[in-house]
């Protein structure tokens, strides 16, 4: 991998590869620079010009100008309407976006390498573990948050996989920060459920089949459903989180892939009467009814998954069957146990726009759509006054294979300005 | 009773297909990207017989009395894709009683009625080299295919050459995945994995050597060995080495290996190429290069870079991309020549990736890669510019034969996926084919 700061442009100028036997260098240098970057560049005053801006706050704007102060979009209008202060640091691109947002990944948890020491997204010794918590096990220095952050994704809801009855917690990041206390949007975000195949034991333990799996997640429910009829909040941490799931203030975040599994999901939550989100949810495109009956969101399996096992069926059409459904519905980098660590929810949703998806609703996917699933849309997923300044940068239109990502803005800090 | 009507019209719609080999099918006013010459604004290509018969600019290439023909204005034409590296049709090599088996023929275990060979003609791939995997050092022979429609049997699929061998490669791997801590023979190290290998390349050429002795004395000729056959095929540069390496020091290796023995050698995968492309280039060896959503997934991908393309091309190494289907999915095969263009390569290069170049590596180009008087009828019809996100294979011909057609609502479907498109519907679809081709199942 070449060093962040040789950008394809400056590879093509300079003519020639960074050699191995300098890289040890570069890397240090790279890393010096990010620091200073983040240092020197502090809720600098910027004027964010594109030739298009997607505000995602209405119909995007021919020749734009985004004025950002102390962090927050202080001003969104066209070049007419909003004076650009002589004092402000201005930057251009074609197209500008909000900062995109990952509506369902485990990066900062698992790490690039795909090494035991750093996969720690999931935890074996038990079937359901709600008590285990994201925030302990961050990397905010992951390379692959870097790598989606010169994506122009800014916003993660990341935490553990779905790959057990009951994985842990997940939580809401800006891919920013020394720490994940720098990071942190919402520490306690959902709990990941994962019903079919990927949330079986193994290896003896249950559940080992579907019907196994509902009735433990069923006992887990009730055990909750007793302590809340007592008014008296279990002093144990399974207990107490559990609590707050029945309770209504933690929403399920239940991985359902096959028709079967999506039906058990909602007739859970109606039993319970509780909130969840649907992810994965392959078949997704057999129940529109009753997803849509149900009032959940969908997060939905990335456009170009492999198909297989549970996902036999999916489609990448159906996020345009999502939105033509009227059902909310944002798209995810998801889990993925090998090559890519990561995928980027940019490129999923460009698969998405060119299987009946617009590109605005494609965009929406990955901005203002999820950040309303997610409970964020106070802060971030469009550009408007008193938000926080999250702003991605393009050379074209954002969801096209050869376009480049050449900026990233967070909290009004420039932090990335390689070109991806 | 529905499924004897759809198979009696699928008897009708094959048998009239048959007989539309002979008359000439001309694609007009199409741009064509011929991957060999300039692009033509306006063009007209007329196939028959399975062959390409003309191609130029419409007002001088006109079609022959009786041709069927087809206005494909605003639509693109470019030669069908070729994919040097994939595991579709399921198949299984080597198995786990050693590290080296260049016994093992890919060719006995390739399921034609696998879903993934209907999915790749969706991705407009018409040729494919089909690989055992890398959890050995030599995991087996591989098999070139065309991915022809019906195909009941193994047979259906294969590329002959003019003395009636079948096409294919044999595929070596190194670095990590052929290393098991198990034992078995398999190695523990790097060193010993080329030990191994250069091990059994000597003792080919000790058998080469026997046999050239021996003349035409049969009774001195040593005993039959099918691993020592396919090796001597190597060593003859008959057969191409297809070799899986990623990291700089083992690509590096590679090429050590391939000097000392002078075999025909594909370099697969080589994720760290942008750092020794130019010795790769000093090498005159080709690479075929994969493009992954983000770096790592394993270590030695960890430095994978997306502008290996433009690195390996700007080295002067012909270069192409591969699936490695299930790695990267056949149907988003044009997607890798996007990415490669996203990361620094030239257009042209990234479409000579996808076709040509491919060609070449696996000896077929005389017969597929471009679109060219005299070879096979190979394209594909494209909605708009190849490496553009919105754009879709709206057909996939393979020697004059449509084998793919998005307008066909089953066709979309594995084009898109969705309810079990993987297997009644498509098994009805092969059966009904088999039928008519006398096959059974």
């Amino acid at each position: 991998m070449k060093s962040k700061i040789f950008t394809t442009k400056t590879l093509r100028r300079n003519g020639s590869i960074m050699r191995s036997s300098v890289r040890q260098l570069h890397i240090l240098l790279f890393m010096t620079l990010c620091l200073c970057v983040s240092a020197v560049i502090t809720n600098a005053q910027i004027a964010v010009k594109g030739e298009t801006v997607w505000t995602m706050a209405g119909e995007p704007i021919s020749n734009g100008v985004v004025l950002i102060k102390d962090g927050k979009i202080e001003a969104v209008g066209t070049e007419g309407q909003v004076r650009i202060p002589t004092n402000y640091r201005v930057v251009s691109a074609k197209v500008v976006t909000p900062g995109l947002i990952d509506a369902r990944t485990v990066v900062g948890l698992n790490g690039y390498l795909g090494q035991p020491h750093d996969q720690m997204a999931i935890d074996r010794s038990s079937s359901v573990q709600p008590e285990l918590r994201a925030i302990d096990a961050y990397d905010a220095r992951e390379r692959l948050v870097t790598w989606l952050r010169e994506f122009g994704v800014t916003t993660l809801h990341t935490g553990h996989q779905p790959s057990a009855l009951i994985s842990g917690q997940t939580m809401i990041v800006k891919t920013t920060g020394n720490t994940v206390e720098e990071a942190m949007i919402k520490q306690t975000a959902m709990i990941s459920v994962a019903l079919g195949q990927s949330g079986m034991g193994g290896q003896g333990r249950s559940p080992g089949t579907r019907s196994k799996a509902a009735a433990m997640l069923r006992a887990e429910l009730i055990k909750a459903q007793e302590s809340a009829k007592k008014d008296d909040p279990p002093n144990d941490l399974k207990g107490e989180i559990m609590y707050r799931v029945i309770k209504g203030e933690v929403p399920l975040l239940v991985y359902a892939e096959r028709s079967i599994d999506i039906m058990t999901a909602l007739r859970i939550a109606d039993e319970f009467k509780i909130k969840i989100i649907l992810e994965g949810a392959a078949d997704a495109h057999m129940h529109l009814d009753e997803i849509k009956a149900s009032g959940f969101p969908v997060i939905l399996h990335p456009t170009m998954a492999r198909s297989g096992g549970d996902r036999e069926n999916l489609s990448m059409e159906t996020a345009g069957k999502l939105k033509a459904a009227g059902i909310p519905f944002a798209l995810q980098s998801g889990y993925e146990g090998y090559v890519p660590k990561t995928r980027v929810v940019l490129f999923e949703a460009g698969v998405a726009a060119a299987n009946g998806l617009s590109r605005r609703d494609a965009l929406a996917s990955i901005t203002i759509d999820a950040a309303r699933i997610l409970g964020i849309d106070n802060r971030v997923g469009s550009l408007a006054v008193g938000k926080d300044a999250d702003i991605a940068l393009y050379d074209g239109d954002p969801l096209e294979y050869a376009t480049h990502c050449i900026g990233t803005i967070i909290d009004g800090n420039i932090v990335s300005e390689v070109e991806r | 009773m529905r499924s004897i009507l759809l198979c009696c019209l699928a008897v009708l719609l094959f048998a009239g297909a048959t007989s539309a080999q002979d008359q000439a099918v001309a694609f007009v006013n199409a741009r064509l990207i011929p991957i060999v010459g300039a692009p033509i604004e306006n063009g007209t290509i007329i196939v028959q017989n399975g062959k390409i018969t003309a191609i130029g600019p419409s007002a001088s290439v006109k079609a022959p009395a009786g041709a069927d023909i087809r206005d494909v204005a605003g639509k693109v034409i470019m030669p069908g894709l070729v994919d040097t590296h994939s595991h579709i049709g399921g198949p299984a090599g080597a198995d786990s009683s050693g590290p080296i088996q260049p016994d093992i023929r890919i060719l006995d275990s390739v399921d034609v009625r696998s879903p993934g060979i209907q999915k790749a003609q969706a991705g407009g791939i018409t040729t494919v080299n089909v690989m055992p995997g890398s959890g050995h050092l030599n995991s087996g022979q591989t098999l070139y295919l065309k991915l022809r429609d019906g195909a009941g049997k193994i047979d259906d699929l294969l590329i002959f050459d003019k003395d009636g061998n079948y096409a294919g490669g044999i595929k070596f791997a190194n670095g990590t995945n052929p290393i098991r801590t198990t034992g078995g023979g398999f190695p523990g190290t790097r060193a010993r994995s080329a030990a191994l290998v250069r091990g059994q390349f000597i003792k080919a050429q000790e058998y080469r050597d026997k046999i050239k002795k021996a003349g035409d004395d049969a009774s001195k000729l040593p005993a039959r060995d099918l691993a020592m056959e396919a090796l001597v095929e190597v060593l003859d540069r008959k057969r191409v080495v297809h070799f899986h390496t990623h990291r700089h020091d083992d690509i590096l290796t590679v090429l050590r290996l391939q000097k000392e023995f002078g075999f025909r050698l594909v370099l697969q995968h080589v994720s760290d190429a942008w750092m020794v492309a130019d010795e790769i280039a000093a090498a005159k060896v080709p690479a075929s290069i994969i493009f992954l959503d983000s770096p790592g997934g394993k270590l030695e991908a960890k430095d994978i870079s997306g502008e290996n393309g433009a690195a390996l091309e700007k080295a002067g190494v012909l270069t192409g991309f591969h699936t490695d289907d299930g790695i990267t999915d056949s149907r988003l095969f044009l997607r890798s020549g996007g990415l490669a263009v996203r990361a620094g390569m030239s257009r042209e290069k990234a479409l000579y990736a996808l076709t040509m170049a491919n060609a070449i590596m696996l000896d077929l180009q005389d017969r597929v890669g471009s679109l060219e008087v005299g070879k096979d009828a190979d394209l594909i019809v494209l909605s708009g510019d190849p490496l553009s996100v919105y754009t879709h294979v709206l057909e996939t011909w393979v020697e004059g034969q449509k084998v793919f057609d998005r307008t066909n609502p089953k066709d979309h479907l594995l084009a898109v996926g969705g309810f079990r498109v993987g297997e009644s519907i498509l098994l009805d679809h092969i059966y009904c084919f088999d039928n008519t081709l006398g096959g059974g199942n």
